[in-house]
């Protein structure tokens, strides 16, 4: 996780105040209003067809908004083509030029910049040394691997030092280990040069570990914005909690300040929404945040439940817990420790706690998920 | 979010509007060049030969007289029924052939099947007229076969079905052909892994997959039928088509009105199978996915032999038909003295224009492929690369598939009522080799802008993106990138519309004038007169160019793979 957080006080590079894009009847965009912070990495992230990718269009101009306005660096770009606005861009399929050399390629836009010959020369290799590929200059794109294309594709859209760059799902197409490593070697590259970076992904795990902010889009609205830990820690809507890693959703019924009853047990929660006694809300808690060792029935949010199955994860089990003899209710994710310890099997009863503190409650939506 | 929630965000914010950068006004002033280019060479002539069908030969309006005396005269009312009947006839025979020979090249083990393809492919260098020659020279009343006439004339439907299946081969195979070329491995192994038949597979998976190729194919044997002319007129005898009721109503009669008339008749078959083809292809789904298994041929010997031997059969006719003509144009006096002779050649001795026709039609071959490249070429690249206005994209979309459906002979028919109607500045082209530059690139502008189109579709669509977001103009883009990409496919289209303008009758037979006439026209001229050896010479002329034309484009292409298109080798 990034050490170092870009201030988020201060002017914001990029200004997006009421974005609405409409495809006929449908509406991919809904009003979004968002600010991003100069050097900030910024993910949108959320499911296909949430409208990240047409926002990302929207800012670098390609698919115009139906209205709403766009300030980059105090200067209104709302109406811009993308020949008139300032960014690079790298793109999930590459596009890099096939007939071109990699060399070509990288210093494409040099050449629009009619720089002199020596000039482009010299930037071309510093960005292909930047990118770590200082020999590959000379090769066409179908020579190298996916992911060494990716970052040729990553060094072409830096050639111009643009103030602000966009990746459209850049990871998606290459294989999960190329994928883990270019992680870290793009979040490296944006904290050498800095430059104000949004990042278009589906991947959480992609957002959680690159991004300085996480945008979590569904259905063209923008569900919450904030750190990975944020939005991983403190969901702000039933949809964030579901989309980012795994959540137990449970039915439950307000029955006073700060108590929601689920099924026969009380359960006290920090309420920070403000639903009135009897109201039906949805608790969320995440299967890591159910405490099982050093549990005592004094403490709060204890019960007893059943051991209905055990899924072995490698460094951790995956525990389906029942309550009251009936089906699995809860998953609770039990280190091999633990497991080892209490004995946790199929059939063994525990007595298990969820901490006040890690749960939280969403209004229930007419279909919680 | 309800409707006073939308109408209040575009209340405090008006659409936007995007600004439109020195690309997109080039890109626009394009598209609008092209349809002010597809307005005068395809649009305005056709209105103009659909206004003259409702004209007398003094020009007034006489309303729909033309056509009530065109329908109600039997000898021409029947030419509706014998184009029919041939184009149906024709269809039902190439298909099941086409078919079976596509199959043996793609889903056999079969040997020799890239000189199965290129017998196969003779029939598109060779003019319509080349095969009702051959066919003369055959079973006509001197020919050596007659006797498998059975005392039956070749002239008439006979001869135009046989002539028209031998031409329409080629065309109906190619897009069997690509029809038959994809195919998913796991569809066959899971039919075989639930036991069934051979047959069965054949029906239930083969054939579906392969259906629209099989309904396009359909259609376009069935147009090409019914428009051409070539053929018609020299074997066709007393059994009258449509394309040769135009010719007649026109040249022989000088009956412009009813020769309008008779071109709108034709337009409709062609504009209906035009349609339902379009109609249907809309319905085909992508049957490829990324995760399919090619297929992959396995030797089994029974069925791959029989298939050899029906290839090697009908591969075997092709190629005598063309043996056949190339033997007539060197026989010195048919049937009575065989000795072999090149005086047949000396076309100068049988019509007047003599080798002049021939170098027209170089010419005229060389300059619809240079224009006719460009033009398409750059039409299909605005069309499919220009941001927003749609409505002009449309417009010019729809007219440049317009082509496809209009025969040669209304096309021809439609120039002559345009360029040379009184007042039209553009007349001084009439009568010139302008004139039939134009009408070639528009006559076969459809099948153009497809292969074109096809190879646009085929580059990322985010190259524009890119390039404008590193601030290169697009034409920079187009002649570093897309150029070159698609150089393969502009050749293609150079060599197919080169090779046309050297075949073609149909369409230029009302546009030639003295100076200008073509080597297609010759053949029927010098047929007409009697010459029919020098006119087969002429024919086989034609072939020769057409095949080197066709073999150096091959050699071209290796060569091309080897240097400018390295960048594909991994």
């Amino acid at each position: 996780m990034p050490v170092s957080h870009p201030s988020t006080a201060g002017a914001p590079y990029l200004r997006i105040e009421r974005l609405r894009k409409q495809f006929g009847a449908f509406a991919a965009l809904k009003d979004i209003s968002l600010e991003i912070f100069p050097k900030e990495f910024v993910c949108f992230l959320g499911p296909s067809g949430c409208g990240k990718t047409t926002l990302l269009r929207a800012i670098a101009g390609l698919d115009i908004q139906t209205s709403g306005r766009i300030f980059q660096a105090d200067k209104e770009i709302s109406n811009l083509p993308a020949s008139h606005r300032d960014f690079g861009i790298v793109f999930q399929s590459y596009a890099l030029f096939p007939n071109l050399t990699v060399a070509a390629n990288v210093g494409y836009g040099l050449v629009s910049r009619r720089l002199p010959k020596v000039e482009i020369a010299t930037r071309v290799t510093d960005l292909l040394q930047l990118v770590g590929l200082p020999d590959s200059g000379r090769k066409y794109p179908a020579q190298l691997s996916g992911g060494q294309q990716q970052r040729v594709a990553l060094a072409r859209a830096l050639a111009l030092s643009p103030g602000l760059l966009l990746l459209d799902e850049p990871l998606s197409a290459l294989d999960a280990r190329v994928r883990a490593y270019l992680r870290t070697e793009i979040r490296r590259l944006h904290e050498r040069i800095g430059v104000t970076t949004i990042m278009v992904t589906h991947d959480q795990e992609e957002a959680l570990t690159m991004a300085d902010r996480i945008v979590v889009m569904n259905d063209g609205i923008i569900e919450q914005v904030g750190s990975p830990t944020e939005v991983y820690r403190r969901p702000a809507s039933a949809f964030v909690a579901d989309f980012v890693g795994t959540t137990n959703f449970l039915p439950g019924v307000v029955v006073g300040p700060g108590v929601v009853r689920f099924g026969a047990i009380d359960l006290a929660c920090d309420l920070d929404i403000k639903p009135g006694p009897g109201s039906d809300v949805t608790l969320a808690i995440r299967p890591e945040d159910v405490v099982v060792r050093n549990t005592a029935a004094t403490n709060p949010n204890t019960f007893m439940a059943r051991v209905a199955d055990v899924e072995f994860l490698g460094s951790f089990c995956r525990v389906g817990l029942a309550l009251n003899g009936g089906d699995p209710a809860l998953l609770a994710d039990f280190s091999i420790n633990v497991v080892r310890d209490l004995l946790i099997e199929e059939g063994k009863e525990l007595l298990i706690a969820l901490p006040p503190e890690r749960l939280r409650v969403f209004p229930r939506a007419p279909q919680t998920p | 979010m309800s409707a006073s929630a939308a109408a209040a965000a575009t209340a405090s914010f008006p659409a936007t509007r995007r600004r439109l950068d020195r690309d997109d006004l080039l890109m626009r002033g394009g598209i609008c060049l092209l349809i002010g280019w597809l307005l005068i060479t395809l649009v305005l002539p056709l209105w103009w030969l659909l206004s003259k069908s409702f004209e007398d030969d003094k020009g007034a309006f006489v309303g729909l007289a033309n056509y009530i005396h065109y329908f109600s005269t039997p000898a021409l009312f029947q030419s509706v029924w014998n184009s029919l009947l041939v184009s149906i006839v024709s269809t039902g025979i190439v298909l099941p052939l086409a078919f079976t020979y596509a199959y043996a090249l793609q889903r056999t083990h079969m040997r020799w099947k890239g000189l199965f393809q290129a017998l196969a492919l003779i029939p598109i260098l060779a003019p319509s007229l080349l095969p009702a020659i051959s066919f003369i020279y055959l079973f006509g009343n001197q020919g050596f076969l007659k006797g498998l006439m059975f005392g039956r004339e070749i002239y008439g439907f006979a001869g135009i079905v046989i002539s028209q299946v031998f031409y329409c081969f080629p065309h109906a195979l190619m897009i069997l052909v690509a029809a038959l070329s994809m195919a998913d491995a796991r569809l066959y192994e899971a039919a075989d892994a639930l036991g069934a038949s051979k047959m069965r597979v054949f029906f239930t998976v083969t054939l579906p997959g392969a259906k629209y190729g099989v309904i396009s194919a359909g259609f376009v044997i069935f147009t090409l039928v019914i428009t051409d002319f070539g053929i018609a007129k020299v074997i066709g005898g007393q059994f009258n088509v449509l394309a040769t009721d135009i010719y007649k109503q026109v040249i022989g009669q000088q009956n412009f009105g009813m020769g309008a008339v008779v071109g709108f008749v034709l337009l409709i078959p062609a504009v209906f199978a035009f349609a339902a083809d379009r109609i249907i292809q809309r319905r085909q789904v992508a049957l490829l996915s990324a995760r399919s298994v090619p297929l992959i041929p396995k030797a089994v010997p029974r069925r791959d032999w029989s298939l050899f031997v029906f290839c090697a059969i009908v591969g075997g006719l092709i190629l005598g038909v063309l043996l056949m003509a190339i033997w007539a144009s060197l026989v010195t006096r048919w049937p009575y003295n065989l000795a072999l002779t090149l005086k047949n050649y000396a076309f100068g001795d049988f019509d007047s224009n003599g080798w002049g026709a021939y170098w027209n039609s170089l010419v005229l071959a060389s300059w619809t492929a240079v224009i006719g490249t460009a033009v398409v070429f750059l039409g299909a690249y605005l069309l499919e690369k220009t941001r927003g206005f749609e409505w002009g994209r449309g417009i010019a979309q729809l007219m440049a598939m317009l082509p496809m459906a209009v025969p040669g002979l209304v096309l021809g028919l439609a120039y002559i009522f345009f360029f040379n109607a009184r007042g039209n500045p553009l007349g001084f082209i009439y009568a010139t080799m302008i004139i039939l530059v134009v009408n070639s690139v528009t006559h076969f502008y459809t099948v153009s802008h497809l292969t074109a189109t096809t190879s646009l579709k085929q580059l990322d669509p985010e190259f524009e993106a890119v390039s404008a977001s590193l601030k290169a103009s697009l034409l920079r883009t187009m002649a570093r990138v897309t150029v070159p990409i698609c150089l393969p496919s502009i050749l293609d289209i150079s060599i197919y519309l080169f090779v046309n303008a050297m075949t073609t009758v149909s369409a230029v037979i009302f546009l030639y004038s003295t100076d200008t006439k073509l080597a297609a026209i010759s053949i029927i001229h010098m047929d007409e007169a009697g010459s029919t050896a020098a006119a087969a010479a002429m024919a086989v002329t034609i072939v020769a160019t057409s095949a080197a034309v066709k073999i150096t484009h091959v050699l071209l292409t290796r060569r091309f793979d080897r240097t400018t298109q390295a960048w594909r080798k991994r």
